[in-house]
């Protein structure tokens, strides 16, 4: 209890600290009038971010050193235990990726292979979260479900691709499916564990205040998981990703997935990279968007 | 008893008669409670102490009603209580508000719970945080806030709903000295204003004499009520008084009281006189820090 008090203590001890203004702070504000009032923000703040300034700063330089390295290696043909000689430089990637922005196929591979996230991550958020929910807050619910979530959960998503094929009519709805299915157990997952962490103590002060329930459910259970709940939906995205383009490689027509796989059957050796690259960056833009929209629903999260 | 009201408040008695409970343990049953049997006036201010682990938890929880007894009853204005409702707000050690939840939200929400419309829950809202100091933290989030106010928080919360009764389970222990001072008189303040019933838990035998009409002393596991205690320090209650030689005098038997019981919750293998000197080097530090 007194360790308890202590923290706290700390905690808003240091919140001053760390939130003061440099001493030079009044002397510039005396002065009035707004530029020197922009340059002290300007100042202020390059002092508040300058470790995430020096990241971003390293961060550019070792990716300028990779790409380098990648020329290089590629440029002299390097074989040392792996082989460079049929690998694209990044100036032959760039080239593909300038007639790719070019040609409207591209494009319809891109937007294929979203339209398939979209539909199959989705899916799963609509139906896990929601399950999840329920199944952590009513045991007979999580006593019939668990056991056969826990035998099908270790099956990875490609290898339902057969099972696949034969249970959909068209391509299509199989590797919805398959991106469904890979994003469906780390949402439900998530979900589950953030129910089984929610503070019974807050459970009873909400049932103090006189609620019910489907209130409880609502304004205790749900809040209280969210965080968890986003967890699993950007795993799941990362999963969805995965399954998506193993999916396409094997039994895809479009995608970026195919795409890619087609470039080495065409012998486009550049547009392996330029696929590669183009479904780093999806996945990158897709888990952004995830943890955007998580700081928009989730604003106490953020201090 | 020493209220100070023209018109007594009518609501808000609590009876607690011949209350055991025991817990279900693979050991067997434990026995936290047996046979302890209180009340509280309506609109008065009655404290329960006694050494960790001797069941006061318990014995609120069952006037909440998260806890059902095994022997006895609870009852609250003669209703025997089935289930934790809105009549009886609570206050928990741990703050327990809801994150998610600016300081306001967290103060609707019990009314919320009663369908009140927005604009009224908005001005219950802003009136009871005026009242507590809070207006300016209004929308922050509760991470932001220090503990005082958490729990200053936390009360305002209990007390939106209009309860008859408010339960406290030693709500200011993680709190340092100072803050638990100012959260006393708070909380005194809003009791007289609202007339409303306090069953309040503690193992601070100033806090307990402090803030209380009456004093329920209770024994080692398992817990009965070893003594009564009226409290007949006039109202309203100064930090002067805390050195006056009533005060001590009343804290001197409580002290001897709770004592004897804690020694038996530690087992009774400790040298009594070693432990004598060491409480009361507890003493004369605690009370320096609050005066
Ligand atoms: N859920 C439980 N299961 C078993 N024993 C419990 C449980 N809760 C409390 N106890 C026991 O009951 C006794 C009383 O607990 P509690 O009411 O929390 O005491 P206090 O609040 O006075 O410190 C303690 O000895 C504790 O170990
Ligand atoms: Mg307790």
């Amino acid at each position: 209890m007194e360790s308890i008090a202590l923290r706290r203590e700390q905690q808003t001890a240091a919140e001053p600290a760390t939130g003061a203004e440099p001493s030079y702070a009044p002397t510039v504000q005396s002065q009035g009038g707004a530029p020197p009032q922009f340059a002290l923000y300007l100042r202020r703040w390059l002092a508040l971010n300058r470790s995430g300034l020096r990241a971003v700063l390293i961060g550019a330089i070792s990716l300028a050193l990779f790409l380098l390295a990648w020329h290089l290696l590629t440029e002299y043909r390097v074989v040392f235990f792996v082989r460079f000689t049929n690998v694209p430089s990044p100036s032959a990637v760039y080239e593909s990726l300038t007639r790719a922005m070019h040609d409207s196929t591209f494009f319809m591979h891109v937007i294929l292979s979203c339209r398939r996230i979209l539909f199959g991550f989705s899916l799963a958020a609509l139906i896990a979260v929601p399950l999840g929910l329920v199944m952590g807050r009513f045991r007979l619910a999580h006593e019939i479900l668990f056991p056969i979530t826990e035998v099908l959960r270790p099956i990875p998503a490609i290898a339902w691709v057969p099972m696949a094929i034969m249970l959909w009519p068209t391509n299509e709805q199989s590797i919805i499916y398959i991106t469904f299915l890979g994003s469906f157990f780390p949402i439900l997952v998530n979900t589950l564990h953030g129910m089984s962490l929610v503070d019974p103590v807050l459970v009873r002060a909400a049932q103090c205040l006189g609620a019910r329930e489907m209130s409880i459910f609502r304004e205790v259970y749900f809040p209280a998981s969210l965080p968890h709940i986003f967890t699993g939906l950007t795993v799941g995205m990362g999963v969805a990703w995965v399954s998506l383009i193993a999916a396409e490689m094997i039994s895809g027509q479009f995608g970026i997935g195919y795409f890619t796989w087609e470039a080495y059957s065409l012998v486009q050796y550049a547009d392996i990279a330029l696929g590669m690259i183009c479904i780093g960056v999806l996945g990158l833009g897709s888990s952004a968007l995830i943890r955007g929209f998580g700081r928009l629903v989730m604003p106490w999260s953020r201090t | 008893m020493s209220v100070m009201t023209p018109d007594p408040p009518s609501k808000g008695r609590i009876d607690v008669d011949n209350f055991a409970l025991s817990y279900d343990t693979l050991e067997g049953p434990v026995e936290a409670v047996c046979n302890a049997s209180i009340h509280v006036n309506p609109g008065e201010f009655v404290s329960i102490v006694g050494p960790s682990g001797c069941g006061k938890s318990t014995l609120l929880n069952a006037v909440a009603g998260f806890l059902k007894p095994t022997k006895g009853g609870v009852t609250v204005d003669g209703e025997a209580v089935d289930g934790p409702g809105a009549d009886r707000g609570m206050v928990f050690q741990q703050y327990s508000l809801f994150p998610w939840k600016t300081v306001k939200g967290n103060v609707e929400f019990g009314l919320k719970m009663k369908h009140l419309d927005k604009s009224s829950r908005d001005r219950a809202a802003r009136t009871l945080l005026g009242l507590a100091g809070l207006t300016a933290f209004e929308n922050k989030y509760p991470d932001s806030l220090s503990g005082g106010m958490k729990q200053r928080v936390g009360i305002v919360r209990a007390l939106a709903t209009g309860p008859k009764v408010l339960l406290l389970d030693e709500p200011f222990g993680a709190l340092d000295a100072q803050t638990r001072v100012i959260m006393q008189q708070i909380l005194t303040n809003m009791w007289q204003r609202l007339k409303i019933s306090v069953l309040f838990v503690t193992h601070d035998i100033d806090e307990a004499i402090f803030l209380s009409d009456r004093v329920y002393c209770m024994t080692a596991r398992p817990g009965a009520i070893k003594a009564e205690i009226t409290i007949p320090l006039e109202r309203p209650r100064h930090q002067s008084m805390m050195m006056s030689s009533e005060f001590l005098g009343l804290r001197r038997g409580l002290m001897s009281l709770i004592r004897e019981e804690s020694i038996k919750a530690m087992g009774g293998e400790l040298n009594d006189l070693a432990l004598d000197g060491l409480s009361i080097d507890l003493h004369g530090q605690s009370l320096a820090d609050v005066l």
